[in-house]
């Protein structure tokens, strides 16, 4: 299916702003994965006394929304304060690209990520926050699943309550997710999103992630089709 | 940027040539006749199509009976499938397809499997190629047919369809192929080959889109998928989409006969571009070489870099191609036949299809050449990939989760 991106994205796709990285750097995150093929490296210099961010560099190993979400994610944080760029969200980057499709929305939920870890390196960096202990429990699966979006509708599997069930057993995790009206053909990219995201917690060895279709049908690993 | 298109997606679809249009216009205004009606415009229409038929068969050395006419080659794969499945008796409910087949047949034997049949996805090598010997393996007293595609749309691997066919044969199973790709381009003789049913498309052949047809040996027996008129020898009901028939009539007569004249000219441009781009570095051909690949199509992955940044960058410099990355496909993965000659994932996204047709020239290939040079340069340079850090390929670094796995 032809993807069309509005004219700003087209902007920052070909002419990126704030691309590479800040030699010696404040802090530096990297957010996504390559497996995904959607990938992005922040690199920041904050002022310690006002906690400006007076630079911000991106790499990306991804599509054009990558970039562009990227692009514009720096362009709006440069000059700000870490406070204010912690209340980004995702929403926010796309509407000021003028709109993403919404089997792009993921992008902008990782740009924004990216720059928030890096954020937290910073101030972890400066003693203000601390590396938080990650609870292995079904609250804090679906705190972290709240960043996959169905790509389908461009929101998040949780906050459209298709995730049913959650269930922690020692080092193994269960997840059941029910497809409802989205088309099966994103069953394995969700799946493969949901399993990389619980895949970040230290404590998890086994992630079980079970996709419903409309039918309550369960549709099996690598059976599913990918429609080009 | 370059003021003249370059299209190299002729493996999506094809421009339609003059001849073409030409065959098909007197079907719009003039002779408009339905081929069901007694009248003379309705002999008129049923003389044309019957033409259409009896050219189309002979092609490929069949008979006009043994063929249907359909709204396409997707249309065509779902009549064969789900047509024999219904006529399939009850103790033959096993299918067996490939791994690198199109959706048309993935989604339909998939679908088949959701209503209770048996489907065995048969592997291939690193080329795409399926081995006769796994389709001997996998065949039971309970299967009633095999689908293998002919040509493949994404890395071009022509099957040995003698080989395949013949093994069918032998254990009394139907053989079906989706010659969609490789109709006109690889030689088709259904009295030399032991295959059964054929799916045939007319818009990758330089004719009109939405039509296609189904050709079955006869004495091979399949239900309808829709209720209608007696059209088609009752097999697919409607009336006849009587202008694009004699379109794609046309576009078959040509394409057979410019077969090996076409064949050298495109081996020639995609030669060219294969060998300019395989010096770019870090790049590797996807699927066979030779001339058991299709003529039209090419396909490289460029490491590091993604798909459809690729395809997006060479398209606003005029430059018409495809990916298999996931992020350029609708469902976020990457292309089922990439993962199936076993592309690690930072070679599937790289991935691009550039496909020809007898339209393209070598002075095309050289400037998109250049356009792919500047394009690989500018992603690679900006690029968060690491290869030491994280690639999948041996040698080349860890596996990115297995790294993953132990940073925490």
């Amino acid at each position: 299916m032809a993807i069309k991106y509005s004219q700003t994205v087209i902007e920052h796709f070909t002419n990126p702003q704030n691309v590479g990285e800040i030699e010696d750097a404040d802090a530096t995150a990297t957010e996504g994965s390559p497996a995904c093929g959607d990938m992005l490296t922040f690199t920041l210099r904050v002022n310690p006394e006002t906690h400006i961010i007076d630079d911000v560099r991106f790499r990306s190993y991804g599509c054009a929304s990558n970039i562009s979400t990227a692009s514009m994610a720096t362009v709006l944080a440069k000059g700000k304060t870490i406070e204010e760029v912690k209340h980004f969200n995702a929403k926010i980057v796309a509407e000021k690209l003028g709109g993403l499709p919404s089997t792009k929305m993921h992008c902008s939920v990782l740009a924004v990520n990216g720059l928030k870890a890096a954020i937290k390196q910073w101030e972890i960096s400066q003693g203000l926050a601390e590396e938080e202990a990650i609870q292995c429990n079904e609250d804090t699966i679906k705190k972290l699943l709240k960043s996959v979006i169905n790509p389908h509708t461009g929101k998040s599997i949780i906050s459209s309550e298709m995730v049913s069930y959650i269930k922690v057993d020692g080092a193994k995790v269960f997840v059941e997710v029910n497809l409802g009206d989205t088309d099966e053909m994103y069953a394995e990219n969700i799946r493969e999103e949901v399993t990389e995201t619980i895949e970040s917690m230290k404590c998890v060895d086994e992630i079980i992630v079970r996709i419903l279709d409309r039918e309550k049908f369960e549709l099996k690993n690598g059976e599913n089709n990918n429609g080009e | 940027m370059e003021d003249k298109k370059i299209y190299f997606d002729n493996n999506d679809t094809t421009p339609m040539v003059e001849p073409v249009f030409n065959a098909m216009k007197p079907y719009f205004m003039e002779n408009f006749g339905n081929p069901a009606s007694l009248h003379e415009y309705g002999l008129e229409a049923e003389e044309a199509v019957g033409k259409a038929r009896e050219d189309i068969a002979n092609l490929i050395n069949a008979t006009p009976e043994e063929l249907i006419f359909t709204g396409g080659a997707t249309e065509a794969n779902n009549l064969a499938l789900f047509g024999l499945a219904r006529m399939a008796p009850e103790k033959k409910r096993h299918i067996i397809t490939s791994k690198v087949e199109h959706h048309a047949i993935l989604n339909t034997v998939k679908r088949l499997g959701k209503e209770g049949f048996k489907v065995t996805f048969l592997e291939v090598d690193r080329e795409g190629f399926v081995d006769p010997d796994d389709l001997k393996k996998a065949i039971t007293p309970e299967t009633f047919l095999v689908t293998v595609v002919h040509g493949n749309h994404v890395v071009g691997t022509v099957q040995d369809l003698n080989a395949l066919g013949q093994i069918c044969r032998d254990s009394g199973v139907l053989f079906h192929t989706d010659a969609a790709q490789s109709f006109t381009k690889v030689p088709l003789n259904v009295k030399d080959t032991p295959i059964d049913l054929i799916s045939l498309n007319s818009h990758k052949i330089h004719g009109p889109k939405g039509v296609g047809a189904l050709y079955m040996r006869k004495g091979v027996k399949i239900g309808r998928l829709m209720e209608g008129g007696p059209q088609e020898n009752n097999r697919r009901p409607g009336t006849e989409n009587v202008p694009g028939i004699m379109g794609f009539a046309e576009a078959a007569r040509i394409g057979i006969a410019q077969q090996e004249e076409n064949n050298q000219h495109i081996c020639k441009i995609r030669d060219r571009l294969l060998d300019r781009l395989l010096e770019i570095p870090h790049t590797h051909i996807n699927g066979p070489q030779g001339d058991k690949r299709l003529s039209t199509n090419a396909n490289i992955t460029f490491l590091y870099i993604e798909g459809e940044a690729i395809l997006m960058h060479l398209s606003m410099r005029g430059v018409f191609v495809s990916s298999g990355s996931a992020c350029s496909s609708i469902a976020l993965q990457p292309s089922n036949v990439l993962t199936a000659i076993g592309l690690k994932h930072e070679e599937a996204h790289g991935s691009i299809r550039f496909s020809f047709s007898k339209l393209n020239t070598e002075e095309e290939v050289d400037i998109a050449v250049g356009h792919m040079h500047a394009v690989v340069d500018q992603l690679r340079s900006m690029s968060a990939f690491i290869p030491e850090e994280h690639s999948e390929i041996e040698g080349k670094g860890t596996t990115f989760y297995k790294k993953k796995k132990d940073e925490f």
